[in-house]
């Protein structure tokens, strides 16, 4: 029993490390619903990339780790910006259903381009993490890393948006889309800006990923659809929802997967989701309208 | 004039097998058929708006309860079918119940249908003592090579013929909704749902009907599918990857045309076959890179599709004032 528990706490606490990887990705994809009213469906394809350009920086030209993540970082925020510019902005007058779908255009344009430029296979970055040890319990450093990185992305872009004039504009833009160019704001240039950030938390997000997973091309539909999951049900936009929603969601998964096969802790925890749309389609922190 | 062209069509499709014209030409066909049929499934709901990214639930409904039953227990396909198409209606009721009624719309709508997808393939996979996990499953062989009891067919031509009458029972059901009041009704309630429930419109059953209906044919897919090719695994029948095959299949060819699916069918295999012959099997991705690209700017540039955008354009030319007639509806 003494043993059993021990297990158990082990599984509680990396489904808290975990939720801090899960509310990094959701972080940048909420960012961009919120302010543009867009779900990127080929976000977790936007990591992905950012994964590879990590791994070919540090593993084949020898960047140090350092500059390969803030290279890393850049090119997706770039990529970010650049679909915004070439893919979102065309469609931002049509049927929001088509922005979607165009969307998932990208997730299968970038999937086979990934595949045709850095092959299938998987690859790893080669760098040995040590494994912490508490208490008879294990934790990777990894994991540990990404979960204060999340907190820390967390807390910036919060004081970003509320202490800077940008983003004060971005947050105005998100409230009435009809009246803020007449007060003199871009709402282009907010929404470029607004893409490339998104982007850029992608790319942090991919940073802390590399770290622990092999990168291949699919890789993207196996933490997708777990991204938006978190994104709906924390409520579309609400970015401390999603935070909250995400640690729920690794709970699922963490402990489900240590009391069953880790598919059955996915599948409780969509299942999950799917329940709570019905009880509460505006996301879990939401007052009843 | 239209009966008679589409009977000619019919029949000229019919005699292909007769024309010996190889067993390769005859797969892709058989591919283009069992594909129309599934994505004209999905079109049935999806050209009111319901746009679902969780066909691959019912797709892999279909395929895994007739290959289980008939794997493990031994029962024939043919009482198979029929559970797998009461699961998958089931499946589609429980899900889309509380949607409609709660009003789960748009975005919300298609990341439900999304998670749908998702669970029963991490399902199938979770299941994998029974169904080959990831591995996938073989339907175990009849006895013999043709067995109608096991709805197995070592000939393709008797293959092709099953999938011919599935596709066009499959534009049949288009062709009765798109008569049906129901399709006003739908109508009404993808432009507005609170003005179409006031003019006494049941928002719920009727979108509830459309999309078991929708649900049930994908599933006869799955069965289809899953016969001819005689293996199934859980990404090729369910998952998000395709369900939004379908979807944008249904993009590519046409939304809101009856044969707009059944070219979305010929247009993907013959993009993803050409470009296999041409590249050859040594350059992995290529044909999904000038899909994806192909995708985005047909839904950025040709939203219509391909044959609703030649339908529109044709319109165009054969009625030149444009004050004449009003415009035509799709």
């Amino acid at each position: 029993m003494e043993i059993f528990d021990i297990f158990l706490l082990e599984a509680i606490l990396n489904g808290i490390l975990l939720g801090g990887v899960l509310a990094l990705l959701a972080l940048g994809l909420n960012l961009v619903f919120g302010v543009i009213d867009v779900v990127w469906i080929c976000y977790a394809e936007l990591v992905m990339l950012g994964m590879y350009t990590v791994y070919w920086l540090f593993a084949q030209y020898g960047v140090p780790l350092i500059p390969a993540f803030l290279l890393g970082i850049l090119a997706v925020a770039a990529l970010g910006a650049l679909l915004h510019y070439l893919v979102i902005q065309p469609v931002l007058s049509s049927a929001p259903i088509n922005q979607l779908l165009v969307t998932g255009g990208v997730l299968f344009f970038l999937q086979a381009l990934a595949t045709l430029v850095f092959g299938v296979e998987f690859r790893n970055i080669g760098l040995r993490l040590p494994v912490l040890e508490f208490n008879e319990m294990y934790f990777s450093f990894a994991r540990v890393l990404a979960f204060v990185a999340a907190l820390a992305g967390m807390v910036a872009l919060y004081l970003f948006l509320t202490r800077t004039y940008l983003g004060t504009a971005i947050r105005a833009i998100s409230q009435d889309r009809a009246i803020m160019p007449l007060m003199g704001v871009n709402p282009k240039k907010i929404y470029l800006i607004t893409s490339a950030i998104g982007g850029g938390l992608a790319g942090l997000a991919a940073c802390l990923l590399v770290l622990q997973y092999d990168v291949h091309p699919a890789i993207g539909l196996s933490f997708g659809p777990i991204t938006f999951m978190i994104c709906v049900m924390g409520g579309l936009g609400n970015m401390v929802g999603g935070f909250v929603a995400a640690f729920i969601f690794s709970q699922f998964i963490s402990v489900g997967g240590f009391f069953f096969a880790i598919e059955w802790g996915y599948v409780v925890a969509f299942a999950f989701f799917i329940l709570m749309m019905f009880v509460k389609p505006q996301g879990i922190l939401s007052r009843r309208r | 004039m239209n009966r008679l062209l589409a009977l000619i069509g019919v029949l000229a499709l019919a005699s292909i097998p007769l024309l010996d014209i190889g067993n390769y030409y005859l797969h892709l066909l058989i591919t283009i058929l069992i594909w129309g049929f599934i994505y004209t499934s999905w079109s049935i709901m999806g050209r009111f708006g319901l746009v679902s990214l969780g066909h691959g639930a019912f797709l892999g409904i279909g395929a895994y309860t007739v290959t289980m039953l008939w794997n493990q227990i031994g029962l024939s396909p043919w009482l198979g079918l029929p559970i797998g198409l009461g699961l998958s209606a089931l499946v589609a009721v429980v899900i889309g119940y509380p949607c409609f009624r709660f009003r789960i719309v748009g975005h919300y709508f298609a990341l439900v249908t999304l998670a749908l997808s998702e669970v029963v393939r991490l399902t199938i996979v979770a299941l994998r003592d029974n169904t080959g996990g990831s591995l996938g499953m073989t339907p175990r062989s009849a006895d013999t090579a043709n067995s109608l009891y096991a709805l197995q067919f070592a000939d393709k031509e008797t293959f092709f013929y099953i999938a011919l009458v599935v596709w066009l029972f499959g534009l049949w059901v288009w062709k009765k909704v798109d008569r049906s009041m129901s399709r006003y009704a739908l109508e009404a309630i993808s432009e507005e749902e609170d003005a179409a429930a006031s003019v006494g419109i049941n928002v719920t059953r009727t979108k509830l009907t459309i999309t078991v209906l929708s649900a049930v044919l994908t599933a006869l897919g799955g069965v289809l599918y899953a016969q001819y090719q005689l293996y199934i695994n859980p990404e090729t029948v369910s998952g998000i990857a395709i369900s939004l095959q379908i979807v944008f299949a249904v993009i590519a060819g046409g939304m809101y045309v009856q044969l707009g699916p059944t070219v979305g069918a010929v247009f993907t295999l013959m993009l993803a076959e050409s470009l296999r012959i041409m590249v050859g099997h040594d350059v992995h991705g290529l044909d999904g890179t000038i899909y994806g690209l192909l995708l985005v700017l047909f839904i950025i540039f040709m939203p219509k599709g391909i044959l609703g955008g030649l339908l529109s354009w044709w319109e165009k030319r054969q009625s030149p004032p444009p004050s004449a007639k009003p415009a035509p509806a799709e």
